[in-house]
């Protein structure tokens, strides 16, 4: 890979003000960040490790609302999540065990890769993105493929999930990568369901709207019987089709409901 | 460059690295420690994985100046002082656990990291365990039956054939 600076802040505040440099770019966990910096798909003349600022560190849960630090590591909160089970079962199954103990939760949502687990968590848990200059809900926060809300040199600090009554996330593996071919994720609450599909569509993680009526009337996988999901915009690619995509995104949402404890 | 220093299998050592060294450069090159192996360099193998303070990464997919400060352990360091095999390298052995050996390094610090977090592993766990760490001779079964082995369990109660 290209030569670069790099910095390691002591605070956010540092890390903000570092950022300020051209061409500089704050590095997470580094799991997707420094692969594709080898293939010289990103050149950043500065990288700002994010990873020791004990700011944005650590699981706690406060009033039903688990607050996790921008980078705490997945396996961070595979382990120390259990207030919410469906994310910390989420956690476990991101990449493998040696990528959990680098990846960051706030590296992934700055990614927003359109396969990534963490969006959905994100997205169906009606979460608020927490950032060193405001407060971001979810469904104003994944903007499309790679894209968000961030502004140029803004940090998550932390995403603060409020903890449904139930919740699961059913994903169905691309056997080669193990990102999410399809994931679901299903949460509960006392005023409605939320459910967000990853790896599936064009513009990235996304609510089904009709999933979420069906199953806020009647919380069971038969709910979604008479529902259809369309394959415009899903993603085809060597792996699988839109049609196939968007028939799995019924299957494994009802595979999350059945599951949902 | 930037100035790091760490403790590398109990050993304090320091080197001035680019911002782009990769923590699995320093160890080959700088420290000669090639019992690490790069295998595809795109943090799918695992052939490189070490431990930095405690935890299983992945030493291509880490740079060296995030390793400032941290104690980090390599396959050099997994032999008993006196230079016999460790417990889980000699279950290797036993168990005939690898062919050609190229992905072993990272199989045992992998095995090493699983057998902290959980002791008595069942063969599922350990095979979950070993999801990114790939064997291209394709010999993963004597390699579980090595871990189920190093870890005290009777192997032919637990593996399956």
């Amino acid at each position: 890979m290209y030569n670069f600076d790099f910095v390691s802040p002591g605070s956010v505040a540092d890390a903000v003000s570092a950022l300020q440099a051209e061409e500089a770019q704050a590095l997470g966990g580094g799991q997707t960040l420094l692969p594709t910096m080898k293939q010289r798909l990103a050149q950043p003349s500065t990288l700002v490790s994010l990873s020791g600022l004990s700011e944005m560190l650590g699981v706690s849960s406060d009033g039903g609302v688990m607050t996790i630090g921008g980078a705490t590591t997945h396996a961070t909160v595979a382990a120390e999540a259990g207030a919410y089970p469906a994310l910390a079962g989420l956690a476990s199954h991101i990449g493998d065990p040696a990528v959990r103990n680098r990846g960051t939760l706030g590296g992934s949502l700055a990614n927003n890769d359109p396969a990534a687990c963490y969006p959905s968590a994100v997205l169906g848990s009606g979460a608020t993105v927490v950032t060193n200059a405001r407060e971001i809900a979810a469904d104003d926060y994944f903007q499309g493929m790679f894209t968000t809300a961030l502004e140029e040199g803004e940090i998550i600090t932390a995403v603060k999930f409020p903890i449904p009554e139930k919740g699961n996330y059913q994903k169905f593996l691309q056997p080669a990568s193990r990102f999410a071919l399809v994931g679901v994720f299903v949460a509960k609450y006392a005023d409605g369901v939320r459910v967000a599909v990853t790896g599936a569509s064009e513009d990235g993680v996304h609510r089904w709207s009709e999933a979420e009526a069906a199953l806020s009337a009647n919380f069971s996988a038969a709910a979604l019987d008479g529902l259809s999901v369309s394959a415009d915009g899903m993603i085809t690619d060597l792996h699988g089709t839109d049609a196939y995509r968007a028939h799995l995104v019924k299957v494994m949402t009802g595979r999350a409901v059945a599951a949902a404890a | 460059m930037n100035k790091v220093s760490m403790t590398v299998n109990g050993r304090t050592v320091s080197a001035d690295v680019e911002g782009r060294t990769l923590l699995s450069s320093l160890l080959r090159d700088d420290l000669h420690l090639t019992g690490t192996h790069v295998g595809c360099d795109t943090s799918q193998c695992g052939a490189c994985v070490v431990h930095v303070d405690g935890k299983a990464v992945k030493a291509c997919t880490m740079l060296a100046a995030e390793a400032d400060g941290a104690d980090v352990k390599t396959i050099e360091g997994m032999a008993n002082a006196d230079g016999s095999l460790g417990v889980i390298q000699q279950a290797f052995r036993d168990y005939h656990g690898l062919q050609c050996g190229f992905c072993t390094p990272g199989m045992v610090m992998s095995a090493a990291a699983l057998l902290e977090e959980n002791p008595k592993p069942s063969e599922a766990e350990v095979r979950d365990y070993l999801e990114g760490n790939i064997c291209r001779c394709t010999g993963y079964h004597n390699i579980v039956k090595a871990i189920l082995a190093a870890s005290g369990q009777q192997v032919e109660a637990v593996a399956a054939e």
